[in-house]
């Protein structure tokens, strides 16, 4: 069965380690703070100007001066700090920050990306994900090994305009988790139920696959 | 003491004038200075160029000034909660520019400080970086972006003092100091204005230095643009 976007979160979620300072992005990326251990200590920063983000708050306590970077009302947690957002990109760019998920349109077997823009019919604006990808070292990307026509999202060479380029280190889609080598992805672990075939067929990118490929444990 | 104060948005807001760039701060509707755009849309200026993260929703924010037609050119770094700025994109009836929002972000803190431009990683081997100066530093590939020119910068602040000092609250913190002092002319609206001494000079986010004129806004509407909360249990 391939994995629910709440699932792909609970994946990736095992990625974020102790003493980590995350950005998390719009979509299945903000799912992923659900999912993290109660054990080990994280902060997630926000590029509009928060570090020590907390859940949504209770109904009626909800501040619109405090948002996260997809606009929604959160809370703060104790030890959490404001800033202005050029200092929030020094924080980005500096590398600071230890961990960038983030949602993708394409990636490429190089490790490019394409997230902000398909030219005459969506024009959003790349935000802070151009900023998040040219600097940081750790980038997970979360999405849907397949676009909604069934057309794979793992090429050999992405066809949109990049946001990015060989900055892309996983990918964790509903169908398999994958490292971005030299030579391709890798496949690392499938996701239960899912063949290899099936990723195989999914993927139109050069994939690796070595031995036998263990199904994720969540 | 040097006084920044003037005493409403119409004086606060003299000397604005059709085809001139304009800085807004803000990020999405959280820290937006609500009465200065409410006056320009009064005002009537057009073809402005607005540097601003976003263009507001189809009906508050920078979308009043788009309903109007007033934007000649909008410098942004994502637009995607407003309906009429995409038509009006689309049709190419607005000139856009979207650009990386560190970089935005960074464009305004050089014009703040003095720097011509900058060496950013953020866009490199992108369409971001067509016809911009590259070089490499290190092994890694780096954009080189310019500062900010600009006429007005519009700010909102939580409080401020009559000196001009400015207090910030929360993420409507933003863009707002970064605009401060990035223009030729720095316009505050605080939702507190306060007589000089009321703020302890430790908690001041920008020193009056940065700001030419400051006023007591009014009637805030702050709107929430995903209003996202949890059930108690």
């Amino acid at each position: 069965m391939a994995l629910s976007k709440e699932q792909i979160a609970k994946r990736i979620a095992k990625e974020v380690k102790d003493g980590y300072y995350v950005n998390l992005g719009i979509g299945i990326p903000t799912l992923v703070a659900n999912f993290v251990r109660e054990d080990i200590n994280v902060e997630f920063q926000s590029e509009n100007g928060v570090l020590g983000m907390g859940p949504f708050p209770f109904e009626g306590e909800e501040d619109p001066d405090l948002i996260n970077a997809g606009k929604q009302t959160i809370t703060t947690l104790p030890g959490a700090s404001f800033f202005d957002s050029a200092m929030s990109f020094s924080m980005i760019r500096g590398q600071h920050v230890d961990l960038t998920i983030l949602g993708a349109m394409e990636v490429s077997e190089l490790g490019d990306i394409a997230n902000w823009k398909i030219p005459g019919v969506m024009v959003k604006g790349m935000g802070g994900a151009m900023d998040l990808v040219a600097s940081a070292d750790n980038i997970i990307v979360a999405m849907m090994h397949t676009n909604k026509a069934g057309e794979s999202k793992l090429l050999k060479k992405c066809t949109l305009p990049l946001t990015g380029v060989g900055c892309v280190k996983k990918v964790v889609t509903n169908l398999a988790v994958l490292e971005i080598t030299k030579n391709g992805f890798q496949l690392l672990e499938r996701a239960p139920g899912v063949s290899v075939e099936e990723i195989v067929d999914a993927t139109e990118g050069n994939l690796i696959i070595n031995g036998k490929i263990p199904e994720m444990v969540f | 003491m040097i006084r920044k104060v003037v005493p409403n948005v119409t004086q606060a807001c003299q000397g604005i004038k059709n085809g001139m760039t304009l800085m807004f701060g803000g990020f999405g509707l959280s820290g937006i200075p609500e009465n200065a755009i409410a006056q320009i849309v009064k005002l009537n200026k057009n073809h402005l160029t607005c540097i601003s993260n976003n263009a507001g929703v189809d009906d508050f924010g920078l979308g009043l000034l788009l309903q109007k037609k007033q934007i000649k050119k909008m410098i942004s770094s994502y637009v995607g909660e407003n309906a009429e700025f995409e038509r009006q994109m689309l049709s190419g009836e607005l000139d856009v520019e979207l650009i990386p929002q560190g970089t935005l972000a960074q464009r305004c803190q050089a014009a703040q400080g003095g720097f011509p431009a900058f060496y950013t990683p953020a866009g490199y081997g992108t369409e971001v970086a067509e016809g911009k100066e590259t070089r490499e530093f290190n092994g890694k590939w780096y954009v080189l972006e310019k500062a900010f020119e600009a006429d007005f910068a519009f700010i909102k602040a939580w409080k401020g003092d009559e000196a001009g000092n400015l207090i910030f609250k929360g993420t409507a913190r933003n863009f707002n100091p970064n605009m401060c002092g990035a223009a030729k002319i720095t316009v505050v609206e605080v939702e507190e204005l306060l007589p000089a001494g009321a703020l302890d000079p430790n908690q001041v986010h920008i020193p009056g230095i940065f700001v030419q004129r400051i006023f007591q806004g009014e009637n805030y509407e702050k709107r929430i643009e995903q209003l996202t909360v949890r059930k108690r249990n």
